[in-house]
C-alpha cells in the first residue's frame, strides 16, 4: 500500500476567517490524503516547526488578511532552514493581488489558488506535484 | 402531474419548498399581529420606514488615525450622522502596534489605537454629542469604550448624550471569525462588565451587538444564523442578571446584526422569525413583556461571501437584492458591500453605488411605503414559521447541553456551521448550487486582484512615534498603580472592571498593556 501524501493547512497571521482552511482540508482528507489543520493564528516559526515535526509533502497556506508578503517570505525562509533541499511543496489559498504573485513564487511558491478555484483542481494539482 | 412540480426544491438552509402555497389552517399562524405589536414578526414600529428610513451606515477603517479622522470628517460633511469604525487586528486582538507579532498587520484592516494619544487624534474636531458611534471590536471592547468615555469627558460631553454601538460580542468570536483572547468564561464577564456598567452611566449607548453575520459568512445557514445568535444573546442576559440586575435596564440596549443573503424570501421570513423568536425568550424565559426589552433592533449587512472575483458587476445586483431582503424584513440600519470587495478594498467609486444602492431601493421601489409588504404572502409566513419552529428545536438543543458556552467548548456550532460550509462548496461544485459567472455562464477573463489598503510608511511611523512618546512622557507611577488597580479587581470575581479600565485609560496606558493584564490573570485561549 502506497503511503498517503501529508498535508498541513495552515493560518498565519492574526486573522480568524477561516472558512476556507477548513473546507480544503476537509476535502483533502476526502481525497485521501493525511490532512493536519494548524488552527488560526499561527506564527511562521510554529507553522514551520510543525512541518518539520509532521514530515508533511505539503504545507497550505490561507490568508485573506493583506499581510501575505511577509508572511509568506518569512515562512518559506524558515522551511528551508528546517528542511534543507527536501522542502514540503508550498501552496498558498486566498486573496492575492495579481501584482503580488511574482514575489510569492519567487520565494518558493509552487501555486496560488484564488477565489472560485474549484477543490478539484487543487486536489488533482496536489496530487501531480507530490509523486510518492 | 408536471415533472417541475415534483422536483425536491430547497431554500438555501435546505427548508422543503412547495410548488404552491395557500392559505393555512386558521389555528396554523398569527398572521393577524400587526407591526409595534408582541411579538413583532412585522415590525418593531407601527409606522416602520413611514415613520423614519432606516440608517444607512456604511464601515470604514484607514491605516492611521490621522487618515481615519479625516475621512470621518468628510462623511460627516456629506450628511452622515453615524460613524462605522473598523480597527486593526492588533488592536482587536488586544497587541500595541509595536508588539512584534503586529508588525505586518498595523493598519491592514482598519485604524490601529493604542492609547488615549490615538483616540484623540481618531475624534478631533468630531462633536461626539452629535454624532453616534459605531465600534466593531470584541475582545478589547471594554477598553475602546473606555477610551472613548475618557476621551468624551476630556471634551465635557456628558455621558448620558453619547450614542452608538460597541460589537461586545464575543461569543461569536469563538464560533466564527476568531479574535477571542481569553476563555469563554471570562471573556463573557468582561462584556457583562460592559453592559452592565453602561446601564448606569451610558443610558442611549448599545452595549452588545449580538451578531449571526459572522457564523452566515463561515457557512452557517439561515437556521443556525438565528439559533446560535440567539444562544449567545441569552447567555449575556444571563449573565448580567447574575449580577442582581433588572433585567429592563439593560436588554433594551441589546441590539442585533444579521447578513443579509440573496435568497430574498428567505431571508424576509428570517428578519420576520428573529423578531418574534426574541419577543419570546425576553417574555418567557425572563419574563419581561415590556416593549423596550422584547422589540428586536437590528442591523443588516450585505453577504460578503457571496461577492464573486469573477465577473464583479454581478455582485451589484446580488447586493440589490440582499439590499431589498434586509429592508422588506425591518432592518434598522443596513451596510451594503460594494462590489468589487472580491478584488480588494473598494474604491471611492464603488462605495458611492454602494449607498446609491440603498438609496434607489429607499426612493425608488416603493416598498418603504407600507409596512412589511410581504406580511400575508402564504410562502413567507409559512417559511416564518418554519424558520422559528426549527431555530427554537436549535436553541433547546444548545441549552441541554448546558448553554451556548459550553457548547462553544465542545465545539459544536463551529462543527455545525463547518458542516454547512463544507456541503455549499459541494453544491456549488457540483452544479446543484449555481453562482453565475462562477459554475455557470463563465467568462474566460484573467482575474485581476487589486492590492488593498495602501499603507503609507510614513503614517505608520509617525503611528509608532507617538506611541513612543506617550510611553515615555506619561507618568509611569500612575500607569503602574492604575494596572496593579486593574488587576486586583480582575481577579475578584464580583467586581466590575470597567471603572478600573476607564482609571488606566486616563493615565495613558495602552491596550496591550491592559490587555496583558487580562492575559495574566485570565489566561490566553487557543482554541
Amino acid at each position: 500500500m502506497s503511503k498517503n501524501i501529508r498535508v498541513l493547512i495552515a493560518k498565519p497571521g492574526l486573522d480568524g476567517h477561516d472558512r476556507g482552511a477548513k473546507v480544503i482540508a476537509h476535502t483533502l482528507r476526502d481525497a485521501g490524503m493525511d490532512v493536519i489543520y494548524t488552527g488560526i493564528r499561527q506564527s511562521p516559526e510554529m507553522i514551520a516547526e510543525a512541518a518539520f515535526q509532521e514530515d508533511v509533502d505539503v504545507v497550505g497556506i490561507s490568508i485573506l488578511s493583506g499581510a501575505h508578503i511577509q508572511l509568506i517570505r518569512e515562512i518559506a525562509e524558515l522551511l528551508l532552514q528546517k528542511q534543507g533541499g527536501n522542502n514540503p511543496l508550498l501552496v498558498v489559498g486566498g486573496i492575492i493581488p495579481s501584482e503580488d504573485k511574482k514575489s510569492l513564487y519567487e520565494c518558493g511558491v509552487s501555486e496560488i489558488f484564488g477565489p472560485g478555484t474549484s477543490t478539484k483542481e487543487i486536489v488533482a494539482f496536489i496530487k501531480k506535484s507530490v509523486n510518492l | 402531474m408536471d415533472d417541475k412540480l415534483k422536483d425536491n426544491r430547497v431554500t438555501r438552509s435546505g427548508l422543503k419548498i412547495d410548488p404552491v402555497y395557500t392559505k393555512p389552517n386558521k389555528n396554523d399562524s398569527m398572521h393577524n399581529d400587526l407591526p409595534g405589536e408582541f411579538p413583532y414578526t412585522r415590525g418593531i414600529r407601527k409606522d416602520m420606514y413611514r415613520g423614519r428610513l432606516w440608517t444607512m451606515r456604511q464601515y470604514a477603517g484607514f491605516a492611521s488615525p490621522e487618515a481615519s479622522n479625516n475621512r470621518y470628517k468628510y462623511l460627516l460633511n456629506q450628511g452622515q450622522t453615524g460613524l462605522s469604525i473598523a480597527f486593526d487586528l492588533p488592536t482587536q486582538m488586544g497587541y500595541d502596534s509595536d508588539n512584534k507579532i503586529a508588525r505586518s498587520e498595523i493598519g491592514r484592516v482598519g485604524v490601529p489605537i493604542c492609547s488615549l494619544a490615538d483616540m484623540e487624534i481618531l475624534f478631533k474636531d468630531i462633536p461626539l454629542e452629535e454624532i453616534s458611534t459605531s465600534m466593531t471590536i470584541n475582545a478589547t471592547a471594554p477598553i475602546l469604550l473606555a477610551l472613548y468615555i475618557v476621551l468624551a469627558k476630556k471634551n465635557g460631553v456628558s455621558l448620558d448624550k453619547l450614542r452608538g454601538t460597541i460589537q461586545n460580542d464575543i461569543l461569536k468570536e469563538f464560533i466564527a471569525r476568531g479574535t477571542y483572547i481569553y476563555p469563554p468564561e471570562p471573556s463573557v464577564r468582561l462584556a457583562t462588565d460592559l453592559v452592565t456598567h453602561c446601564s448606569k452611566e451610558l443610558p442611549l449607548w448599545n452595549t452588545i451587538s449580538v451578531s449571526g453575520y459572522h457564523m452566515s459568512e463561515a457557512g452557517a445557514t439561515a437556521v443556525q444564523e438565528l439559533a446560535f445568535t440567539f444562544s449567545n444573546a441569552i447567555a449575556y442576559v444571563k449573565s448580567a442578571l447574575e449580577r442582581g440586575i433588572d433585567i429592563n435596564s439593560f436588554v433594551p440596549r441589546f441590539s442585533f446584526f444579521f447578513v443579509a443573503q440573496t435568497n430574498l424570501l428567505e431571508e424576509v421570513a428570517k428578519f420576520r422569525a428573529a423578531r418574534r423568536i426574541w419577543a419570546k425568550i425576553v417574555r418567557d424565559r425572563f419574563g419581561s413583556g415590556d416593549i423596550k426589552s422584547t422589540r428586536l433592533r437590528f442591523h443588516a449587512q450585505t453577504a460578503g461571501v457571496t461577492l464573486t472575483a469573477q465577473q464583479p458587476q454581478n455582485n451589484l445586483i446580488r447586493t440589490t437584492i440582499q439590499a431589498l431582503a434586509a429592508v422588506l424584513g425591518g432592518a434598522q440600519s443596513l451596510h451594503v458591500n460594494s462590489f468589487d470587495e472580491a478584488l480588494g478594498l473598494p474604491t471611492e467609486e464603488s462605495v458611492e453605488l454602494s449607498l446609491r444602492t440603498q438609496q434607489i431601493v429607499a426612493f425608488e421601489s416603493g416598498i418603504t411605503d407600507t409596512v412589511d409588504p410581504m406580511g400575508g404572502s402564504y410562502f413567507v409566513e409559512n417559511l416564518t414559521d418554519r424558520l422559528e419552529k426549527l431555530s427554537f428545536d436549535y436553541i433547546n438543543q444548545i441549552e441541554e447541553m448546558g448553554g451556548a458556552v459550553n457548547a462553544i467548548k465542545n465545539g459544536f456550532q463551529s462543527n455545525e456551521i463547518h458542516n454547512s460550509a463544507y456541503k455549499l462548496q459541494k453544491d456549488i461544485e457540483d452544479g446543484k448550487n449555481v453562482v453565475v459567472g462562477v459554475n455557470k455562464y463563465q467568462s474566460s477573463d484573467n482575474l485581476k486582484i487589486m492590492r488593498g489598503q495602501n499603507i503609507d510608511k510614513n503614517d505608520i511611523d509617525k503611528h509608532l512615534n507617538r506611541l513612543y512618546r506617550v510611553r515615555k512622557k506619561r507618568n509611569q507611577n500612575d500607569v503602574r498603580t492604575s494596572l496593579k488597580e486593574l488587576e486586583k479587581a480582575a481577579v475578584t470575581q464580583n467586581v466590575n472592571t470597567m471603572p478600573f479600565i476607564i482609571k488606566c485609560v486616563e493615565v495613558y496606558a495602552t491596550v496591550g498593556e491592559i490587555s496583558d493584564v487580562f492575559r495574566k490573570v485570565f489566561g490566553k485561549y487557543d482554541g
